[in-house]
């Protein structure tokens, strides 16, 4: 920390600290000491003063230890002559910066509900995001757990211009970085200065304009602090640990741009606690020597087309770029893009056309690699709006390849495709929907990059299970109505095969160890029968994974000999499991959330509680937000069951899971579901029907509460006893 | 160069010096001339541990060839007599540091039992720290009780007949291993001292190796055991020190006011004349005499401990005592124990000061007694200061203060250290290491130790250090070192771009740090191994002390405290250089054993090389030896983490 930062951080912090303390007098005054107070939807509190100091902020009056703290940790000013070390005290000045940002912002949050928009998107009037929910974190938090996002750019200020903005947003973007951005420069934010060049801004473009002001910076810290504590299995008010996972995990660094002030240096300096470095536009002091961050601290006076790379060199990151030949930028970024109203140029699928998509094995000398067939109109034939018939054929060809990989590669096609910019995907299968955008066909887009994206991306993620591969786009109705038909029989065919498949039938299962990087503990065992607890893996996936990268984080787990086949143990499992999770986990049921149940790093898409009054269980979706009957919320039991503990009486699982044959059979399995929320009852509802059938009960369904019925025990028992729930009979499930 | 040139570097020293000469008042300066230095008894080779001799023993002239060996009468060979004259050297030192210590602990002890009302529990967190190292349980436990709890223990290292001291488990558990194999683990403080001058006495312990095994297990008991114990106590009685500015030199005494000089090392007294100075009674007394206040101001190590933690103004080191008193504006001395020279009776005597023992453990002929009792200990304090007021119309007429003072930042514990390379959150040691390992920083030497007379004052050690920060090596300083430090202006921020490398000044801007750390008093250099235990355990740079790219020296040495220190820092496994003169060569063996073997057996050496120059040379080798074993002496590709890296890390 060169002195003249720290000196005017020190400055900065003692303003908004001011601040704070000014805000928290005029509240209190106004609302009174029992005032709730927090950010919106959050089982996190005021998430950095949570993670940092332990304290849950629920009421006005938990603001003042924090605030008292603040006072505490604030340094006198530097001294012109003879200085005092002002490194430590400026980190310190920075910490107390973020605890007053949250008092503010949380008063703000009381004092003008609706300044902030509370959801993914902004709003015609109003582009400010707030606060993330637990929902949007847990959504996006998975990114950054899975690797698809490896950190966040905070970006602070405005750029000189809007295209300029535009430039490196798009740059950050392709670099599959978030982008948070707070702050202004010169009467402009950068934020509206993305909006001026016609950008799409939100979360699903991962551009998030958290606030107007310099306060908001602290959303962004706020973000961090619940990775670690959510998918770490950091304990609040461990910030050593806190900080320390996310200088070590979260490539997360801080741009400022434009004149950096008092303010801005306080939060740069507060940054630097979490190993987050200043990649500044402006000729503020550099500070080179490494050690907090783990590589320069703070780096300045970069020109704006070096800004991202120098950034991204800083902090020590490695991207992966994706390099697909087609006039767009391409990235994960892009996938949560949408094409809508007068920007749509071209629509197939989504009802109003059909829409297919398939990939299937050929021999050698059939498929041409790198071959691109466009069978019917292009989109330079087509009039804006225009709609097509469409089918995808993916032809491919290796020593390798297995039919068994014919749907996992078939099921990147809507990723891969959603990830250009200014082209929509949804769906997949014969339920596909595509949208191309008009700023995608003015920079030259055709359909044929469909297939070049197809091409290039399948190679570069699964080359190592296939040599070649074609695509053959058709928009010809009878052409499409042709493959539309052979690809229903396809489906038929591989659905029935993996509905045959069962864990007695197999004897390898393969781990999956992706969310290592964010919950080191953590370890999945992923079998025929018991999918991975993010949805995104089966026994199948984890397969291919393997043959993709046979030193990657999908191993083969021999199950060895059975050790209890109710619970569902194999020594295999157990051995594997007590490795690959450094010795904190030696035993793991396949089958049970009452004995060795299965960790959870925090991605998973439901999980299941006992309601010990009902004996039975409950399971509940991450997108439910509401209370449940075990009396937590979903984040507040993912808070307790995620990270890497092992947390009996609870379990993370897919939603597919659900209506699997041995989902928690050694407690009892589907029979002692008696709550679930109703978006997830109807989202599986073909195939719990199935299931219900099976077990002999058909109208089992029925027999489950939803939050309709009650979000209490006291509320769903009454329902149960009346439907004559399997459950109430069953033995204890307590044991 | 002029005469006066080879006395000291120090402006103020000089002036002092001619003053003193005009007042005509002798002082070390002038007997260091008229006295040269015994040459057998410098370079060891004379005993006279009984009555039989003094034994002359010195190396064989050339002509004489190898084959004429000398012996005592008793048969004693010049490598005996030279180990055992250098193993008593560490034992007093030893017993110095140590003495020094068990006193601390008494009244720590009795300040916890709250005997002692002027003495309190200043730092609870440090209490703890120590009580975990000591295995006190601390539960549900008071502050008083684990306070009572850790003084008994701690007691209880000095009288221990068997076993280990206990704080040598905080040093690197490869360390610990090297200790226990070589049968050098130090077992009581008091026992070792005891033994050692058993073993040397006439006839006893005959064999040079073992000897210096013996007295590198006694200067262990200091380093890790007396040393240790006595900043530990202080630090938790009158708080761990942290950064703050004082000022050096002999012009922080005040011809308006009331000068009031502590000079020793124990920091009892002076702690409680800080406080008992602002008392009203005492301002409106100083008043009363037309001076404008009482000026407190330290000398030697009771300096350091003020400065440290209260800023207190520093007269000067070692060789300045009696050119304070040459200013005619020195109202009251006022020494403890330890380097306090017994001219100052007599320089006294040439102007109006009153030279004032308080230890029962040391008077001065010719000087007022008043004796520190920690169970009163404000009264002496009071009767101190009044001595002081009362004395302050007694100036005379030949009254010259050199106008020299410099500012300098200070108060660098182990503990504060950690704190200021990452703030209350990050905290660690980290940031050093990782700076050591880029090569911004080439390594760390300690250069701590006295003055020395018969070497131009300051000289050596400022010269050496300058060269030292210039090759981006980070200097810890101590003792009347660091007080040569801070006079020459090193211990300020500004320093670094003015005297550091590149490398080094860069990190010492980044933190806002000097290139010279002031760590403390002599008996603190226990801090020092604390900190380099510290960069081990950090992680990166090996697993031992001795791996670290380290280097020590005192080149202007004088105590025998300065030999313990050396010998526990070569025990340590830490290269240590010392200068001015080397007390073994008239043997050999015994040298080569220091110099060379040595580092077969601790991994540490000796090496004695009175030039700054070559010193700071040999010092820079040595850390770039290391360096290299450690595979960081070449330029390291920054390494890009992409998720799979990530996934490998350890879970924290």
């Amino acid at each position: 920390m060169s002195k003249i930062i720290a000196s005017a951080a020190i400055r900065g912090a003692h303003k908004i600290v001011e601040r704070a303390e000014k805000k928290y007098q005029e509240a209190l005054d106004k609302w009174g000491p029992e005032q709730e107070v927090g950010f919106p939807d959050t089982a996190y509190c005021l998430p950095v003063i949570y993670a940092i100091l332990g304290i849950p902020v629920k009421k006005m009056s938990d603001m003042k230890p924090v605030l008292d703290r603040c006072r505490t940790l604030l340094p006198p000013p530097v001294k012109e002559k003879t200085a005092l070390p002002y490194l430590a005290p400026a980190l310190d000045a920075g910490m107390a910066t973020f605890f007053a940002e949250e008092v503010i912002e949380a008063i703000r949050y009381l004092e003008d509900p609706n300044f902030y928009t509370k959801q993914e998107d902004i709003l015609p009037d109003n582009l400010w995001l707030g606060a993330a929910n637990d929902v949007i974190f847990r959504k996006r938090g998975v990114e950054f757990v899975d690797g698809s996002a490896p950190g966040f750019a905070a970006i602070v200020g405005a750029a000189p211009s809007p295209e300029i903005a535009k430039k490196i947003a798009t740059e950050l973007q392709e670099k599959n970085l978030y982008v948070f951005m707070c702050a202004e420069h010169g009467g402009k934010r950068f934020s509206e200065q993305l909006v001026e060049a016609g950008v799409q801004i939100g979360w699903p473009t991962r551009l998030v304009s958290y606030g107007p002001d310099i306060t908001a910076a602290v959303f962004a810290m706020g973000f961090a602090c619940r990775v670690a504590m959510a998918f770490g299995g950091v304990k609040p008010g461990d910030f050593r640990k806190n900080l320390n996972y996310n200088k070590d995990r979260t490539f997360a660094f801080v741009m400022p741009m434009g004149f950096v002030t008092d303010e801005w240096y306080a939060n740069a300096a507060g940054a630097i606690n979490w190993g987050f470095p200043t990649i500044a536009d402006t000729p503020i002091p550099e500070v080179l020597p490494t050690g907090i961050c783990t590589y320069e601290h703070v780096v300045s006076n970069i020109p704006h087309d070096q800004l991202v790379q120098k950034a991204v060199e800083v902090r020590g990151l490695k991207v992966n770029v994706a390099s697909v030949p087609i006039p767009v930028s391409y990235g994960p970024a892009f996938e949560g893009e949408r094409v809508r109203g007068e920007d749509i140029y071209l629509e197939c699928g989504g009802g109003r056309t059909h829409a297919v998509e398939l990939v299937i094995s050929k021999r050698m000398d059939e498929v041409e690699d790198g071959k691109v067939e466009v069978i019917g109109p292009e989109l330079d034939g087509v009039q804006p709006p225009g709609q097509l018939p469409l089918a995808i054929r993916v032809e491919v060809t290796g020593r390798k390849m297995q039919e068994d990989f014919e749907p996992i590669l078939e099921r990147q096609i809507h990723h891969l495709i959603n990830y250009a910019q200014g082209i929509m995907h949804i769906g997949q299968r014969d339920i596909a929907w595509l949208r191309v955008s008009k700023s995608a066909v003015a920079k030259g887009f055709k359909l044929a990059d469909l297939g070049k994206i197809l091409h290039a991306k399948l190679h570069q993620d699964f080359g190592a299970i296939f040599d070649k591969a074609q695509v053959v786009i058709y928009t010809e109705p009878k052409a499409v109505d042709e493959v539309l038909a052979q690809a229903r029989a396809i489906y038929g065919k591989r659905d029935a095969r993996i509905e045959g498949m069962t864990d007695e039938t197999t004897d390898t299962f393969y781990s999956c160890t992706l969310c290592q990087s964010f919950a080191p503990s953590h370890v999945c065992v992923v079998s025929p029968e018991r999918t991975g607890l993010c949805g995104a893996y089966n026994w199948m996936d984890c397969k291919a994974a393997f043959e993709i990268n046979p030193t990657g984080p999908n191993q083969p787990i021999p199950k060895g000999d059975v050790t209890d086949a109710k619970l569902g143990q194999w020594k295999g499992t157990n051995d594997f499991v007590m490795t690959a999770s450094r010795q904190k986990v030696s035993q793991v049921s396949l089958y049970s959330m009452m004995i060795d149940p299965m960790t959870t790093c925090g991605c998973c898409e439901c999980i299941a509680a006992v309601l010990p009054m009902c004996n039975g269980i409950m399971t509940v979706n991450r997108d439910f937000m509401g209370m449940t009957p075990c009396g937590m919320k979903f984040t507040t039991l993912a808070g307790s069951a995620g990270g890497g503990a092992v947390t009996p009486g609870f379990l993370g699982h897919s939603k597919y899971n659900i209506t699997q044959r041995k989902w928690l059979t050694g407690d009892g399995g589907l029979l002692r579901l008696v709550w679930m929320p109703k978006i997830l009852k109807d989202d599986l509802r073909e195939r719990l029907q199935t299931r219900c059938e099976e077990i002999g009960i058909p109208n089992f369904i029925d027999m489950i509460a939803d939050e309709t019925i009650g979000m209490t025990e006291d509320e769903i028992l009454p329902f149960l006893e009346e439907k004559k729930h399997p459950a109430l009979t069953m033995e204890s499930i307590l044991g | 160069m002029s005469d006066l040139e080879k006395k000291s570097i120090d402006p103020a020293t000089i002036k002092m010096i001619q003053k003193a000469a005009v007042d005509g008042c002798e002082t070390i300066f002038d007997r260091a001339e008229a006295m040269k230095p015994c040459p057998i008894g410098a370079e060891g080779s004379c005993c006279k541990n009984c009555a039989m001799g003094p034994c002359r023993v010195p190396a064989p002239k050339k002509k004489e060839g190898p084959a004429k060996k000398r012996m005592g009468l008793c048969g004693a060979t010049a490598e005996t007599i030279s180990a055992r004259n250098f193993a008593r050297m560490v034992a007093a030192g030893t017993a110095a540091h140590s003495d020094h210590a068990r006193g601390i602990a008494k009244t720590f002890l009795a300040a916890a039992k709250g005997e002692m009302p002027e003495f309190k529990i200043k730092d609870e967190q440090k209490l703890y720290q120590i009580a975990m190292d000591l295995d006190v349980e601390i539960g549900e436990k008071s502050v008083q009780e684990i306070a009572i709890e850790v003084g008994k223990k701690v007691l209880e290292e000095f009288g221990r007949q068997d076993g280990e001291v206990s704080f040598i488990k905080r040093a690197p558990l490869k360390r610990q291993e090297i200790w226990r194999k070589l049968g050098v683990a130090p077992r009581g403080i008091d026992r070792e001292v005891v033994e050692l001058m058993h073993r040397t006495h006439m006839g006893v312990d005959q064999d040079y190796q073992s000897l210096l095994l013996s007295a590198a297990r006694c200067s262990l008991a200091d380093g890790w055991g007396g040393s240790m114990i006595s900043t530990d106590l202080q630090d938790v009685l009158f708080g761990n020190p942290v950064p703050v500015l004082g000022q050096i030199n002999l012009g922080v005494l005040k011809k308006d006011q009331i000068n009031v000089v502590v000079h020793g090392h124990e920091p009892l007294l002076p702690e409680v004349l800080v406080s008992v100075v602002k008392d009203p009674e005492i301002q409106k007394a100083a008043l009363a005499t037309g001076a404008k206040g009482i000026n407190l101001v330290g000398m030697c190590c009771s300096a350091n401990e003020l400065l440290m933690r209260h800023g207190i103004p520093v007269a000067g080191n070692f060789l300045q005592q009696e050119l304070a008193i040459v200013t005619g504006v020195v109202d009251l001395m006022a020494v403890d124990v330890q380097c306090e020279m017994q001219s100052l009776a007599q320089v006294a005597k040439c102007y109006h000061t009153k030279l004032i023992t308080t230890s029962p453990k040391a008077k001065i002929e010719g000087a007022m007694h008043i004796e520190f009792d920690e169970r009163h200990a404000s009264e002496a304090a009071r009767k101190i200061l009044m001595e002081a007021v009362g004395n302050f119309k007694n100036r005379k007429a030949n009254v010259e203060i050199p106008d020299d003072t410099t500012d300098q930042v200070v108060g660098f514990s182990y503990e504060t250290i950690n704190y200021l390379l990452g703030g209350m959150f990050r905290a660690s040691y980290l940031p050093l290491n990782d700076n050591i390992i880029n090569g911004r920083i080439r390594g760390i030497a300690g250069v701590v130790g006295c003055n020395n007379a018969r070497v131009t004052h300051d000289d050596p050690n400022l010269t050496l250090i300058k060269e030292l920060i210039k090759n981006d090596v980070i200097v810890l300083v101590t003792g009347c070192a660091a007080m040569t430090c801070g006079k020459a202006g090193l211990l300020t921020p500004d320093a670094a771009r003015k005297y550091a490398g590149e490398g080094l000044a860069s990190v010492c801007e980044a933190v806002g740090i000097p290139p010279v750390l002031h760590m403390g008093s002599c008996v603190d250099n226990s801090r020092i191994l604390l900190a380099a235990t510290a960069v081990v355990k950090a992680g990166g740079l090996g697993e031992d002390i001795s791996d670290l790219p380290v280097a020590g020296a005192a080149l202007e040495w004088m105590s025998e405290k300065a030999i313990a220190i050396g010998e526990y820092f070569v025990a340590s496994g830490i290269y240590t250089v010392f200068g001015v003169t080397w007390p073994t060569t008239g043997s050999e063996e015994v040298t080569k054993l220091l110099f060379e073997d040595y580092e077969n057996l601790f991994k540490g050496k000796w090496g004695f090389e009175p030039d700054p120059l070559k010193a700071a040379k040999s010092m820079i080798d040595h850390i770039d030896k290391k360096r290299k074993a450690l595979g960081i002496d070449k330029m390291r590709e920054r390494v890009l983490f992409d998720m799979a890296k990530r996934r490998e890390i350890e879970a924290a």
